[in-house]
């Protein structure tokens, strides 16, 4: 970060639907089936709509409050023998690991998926200094010998095919090139990582959610990987961004409820995992982290950004994330959350992010925490035109998505569109009569304060050189 | 530096706090499971790629236990009904768990509404038994269903143990091409033994 040059998110975009056929449907086609399931699964809980607003009303009240909860988890915590770092940035995030390790002479740790780590740029930090880092996620660690970040918060290397990762895995841990099995693939990869668990000093985690109440945080996996991180290895350094706080235990009755039927259309994930301390015979370090998130807390319009339970559903949903790809944001958040929250950590870098949308307000209503993301987005526009930050002219009108939406392989799957309401939006064909000022016709969210089309209008007034210039 | 940052957190949060308070919902009495949990149950340890058996008592369960795993050469049981080859309670390290092809552990209670079934670091062990073992035995009293999370979570105390885990079936991944594997990191298989 800091970094002020802008991300491409058009270019980036444009590459991963050019690089072949298979890349793009396979991305497109996997997001939606997980998206369908979430769908159904959302069915078959009556009272569904009442758990969003629940949870949300929770968050914000968390959030609103967040200064007394903070003390109460710390207090808990320590009670329970954990130790407690505060961390104001990434950088002091950082530290507070290093140190831990080098004081117990640690020189390998196993991690499991945190993207509160990923955001601190953890793994290179350490690494410079002679740590040896394992994701011990599948996927995670697939981005890893890969050199890429996680291109998804759930399913980090879900662009990637099978034949990709045999590829991969033939070249970095000796696989049989031929074998595109994922049975074969995920085996090679237990016995890889096993030994790693047995090596490692720490076992490092994240968190879900973190409990005001006692003190305790709860890790949610599939594989079953934190667990052993936290385990086996005798110290477990866990890193919590100070939003993950909720008050009470019963609270995690709705969340678990909501986070993994959202996130895959599961009805929990395989381990739910409630930390309350240091287990018999090791160490518990908690590091909390604000890195940003205090001064969104102050922000009116994006503040809300902060109940997100990083379930992913909204990139599962959004016509353009299934497109483009995650690594096209260029960000450790990508999807319709990444749009949101990226520019809080740099305006510039991130500033056509928000262009990087359909609008179609299919991300606001699938979200479990009611997180009004697509109006956030609209907002992010309206900051980065006040601020200068417009995407180059050739994409103004239609921002990034426009690249997608022309793309030919979308129109084929065109024919298909009878097959789901919001698979391709009604304003899917807006987009593609190219010389149809973007926004003309459409229905968009509410905003407070200033409708689109008054915003629209002025900002055409200020850009009229743009404004009609579209190919 | 410590002090210094954990203050300015604190203020910065304090300052940064929207006024606009939201206040804490009340919970609503949500509609009830009300078939048949243990069945309920059953199907839903299925879904999660798990078994469920009815050995008639521990005697029968030792039996089954020794024809399902008629290869394991290491066995480790946490529970007084299993007996195994491998002493838990005199396991100082976890290392020392690495070898384990079969973990017995008897659950608190199992969730209707899931499949899930709570363990806690009392009746681990040592916690790296439900991890590190190849394959899961799990002991659960067909009594001790509760329908969902709501009560689930009414039913832990979690300022009484300093981990507990809710387990769904054997440890998964879906990583590579979206196809379910099981066994990516922790257990390969999880059994299910309803035993009073
Ligand atoms: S913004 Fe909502 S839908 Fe998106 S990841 Fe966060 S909680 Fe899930």
């Amino acid at each position: 970060m800091g970094d002020d040059k802008k991300v491409d998110v058009a270019a980036h975009a444009a590459a991963f639907l050019a690089q072949d056929d298979v890349h793009e449907p396979m991305h497109d086609k996997n997001l939606w089936a997980a998206r369908m399931k979430r769908d159904a699964a959302a069915r078959e809980v009556p009272e569904w709509e009442t758990l969003r607003e629940l949870a949300s009303q929770i968050k914000e009240h968390t959030l609103t409050h967040l200064y007394d909860y903070l003390l109460e988890f710390e207090s808990n915590a320590i009670k329970r023998g954990a130790k407690v770092y505060w961390a104001r940035d990434a950088a002091e995030h950082n530290q507070h690991v290093w140190n831990i390790l080098q004081e117990k002479n640690i020189s390998a740790v196993i991690k499991s998926k945190s993207m509160l780590q990923e955001e601190c740029g953890m793994t290179a930090f350490l690494e410079n200094r002679g740590i040896t880092v394992t994701e011990s996620d599948l996927g995670e660690r697939i981005q890893q010998l890969d050199d890429q970040p996680p291109s998804h918060i759930v399913m980090p290397a879900i662009h990637k095919t099978a034949e990709d990762v045999a590829q991969l895995f033939a070249r970095t841990i000796g696989t049989d090139p031929r074998n595109t099995d994922p049975h074969y693939l995920t085996e090679a990869m237990r016995d890889n990582a096993r030994r790693r668990f047995l090596e490692a000093g720490a076992g490092m985690t994240g968190a879900n959610f973190a409990i005001a109440e006692t003190g305790s945080f709860v890790v949610c996996t599939n594989e079953g990987n934190a667990d052993i991180g936290a385990a086996v290895p005798p110290v477990h350094i866990a890193s919590i961004g100070i939003e993950k706080l909720l008050p009470k235990v019963k609270d995690l009755g709705i969340f678990i409820r909501l986070l993994s039927r959202s996130a895959l259309g599961t009805l929990a994930t395989q381990y739910t995992s409630h930390f309350s301390g240091p287990r018999k015979g090791g160490e518990l370090h908690i590091i909390l982290t604000d890195n940003g998130r205090s001064k969104r807390l102050g922000m009116p319009d994006f503040w809300t950004s902060l109940k997100c339970i990083r379930c992913g559903a909204c990139m599962n949903t959004c016509p353009v994330y299934r497109r483009s790809g995650g690594l096209a944001y260029g960000a450790t958040y990508s999807g319709p959350i990444g749009i949101i929250l990226d520019p809080t950590f740099d305006e510039s870098r991130y500033s056509e992010l928000p262009y990087h949308s359909s609008l179609c307000g299919s991300c606001t209503a699938v979200c479990p925490v009611k997180i009004n993301i697509s109006d956030q987005i609209l907002q992010w526009r309206k900051v980065m035109a006040a601020k200068k930050y417009l995407p180059v002219s050739r994409r103004l009108a239609f921002g990034a998505a426009g690249k997608i939406f022309e793309h030919p392989q979308l129109f084929r799957s065109a024919e298909t569109m009878a097959s789901g309401a919001i698979r391709f939006t009604p304003d899917f064909l807006l987009y593609n009569r190219v010389l149809n000022p973007w926004g003309r016709h459409r229905e968009l969210p509410h905003f407070a304060g200033q409708t689109f089309r008054e915003w629209y209008l002025q900002y055409r007034a200020k850009n009229n050189e743009h404004g009609e210039q579209r190919p | 530096m410590e002090n210094n940052a954990r203050n300015q957190v604190l203020a910065a949060v304090e300052r940064q706090m929207p006024a606009n308070k939201t206040a804490y919902p009340e919970t609503p009495d949500f509609p009830r499971m009300k078939t048949d949990l243990l069945a309920a149950f059953e199907n839903r340890v299925k879904d999660a790629g798990g078994e469920v058996f009815r050995p008639a008592d521990a005697a029968a369960a030792q039996a089954l236990l020794a024809s399902q795993y008629a290869q394991a050469k290491v066995i480790c049981s946490a529970t007084p009904e299993i007996t195994g080859n491998r002493d838990i309670h005199a396991v100082n390290n976890p290392h020392d768990l690495a070898d384990v092809d079969v973990g017995v552990i008897r659950a608190r209670f199992g969730v209707a509404e899931n499949g899930m079934v709570w363990l806690t670091e009392e009746d681990l062990v040592v916690n790296a038994l439900g991890f590190l073992s190849q394959h899961l035995v799990i002991l659960l009293s067909p009594q001790a269903i509760v329908g969902d999370m709501y009560d689930a979570y009414l039913r832990i105390h979690l300022e009484d143990t300093a981990y507990g885990c809710f387990m769904m079936g054997p440890s998964a991944t879906a990583d590579i091409g979206a196809v379910l594997v099981h066994g990516a990191q922790g257990a390969r298989s999880l059994n299910i033994y309803l035993l009073a």
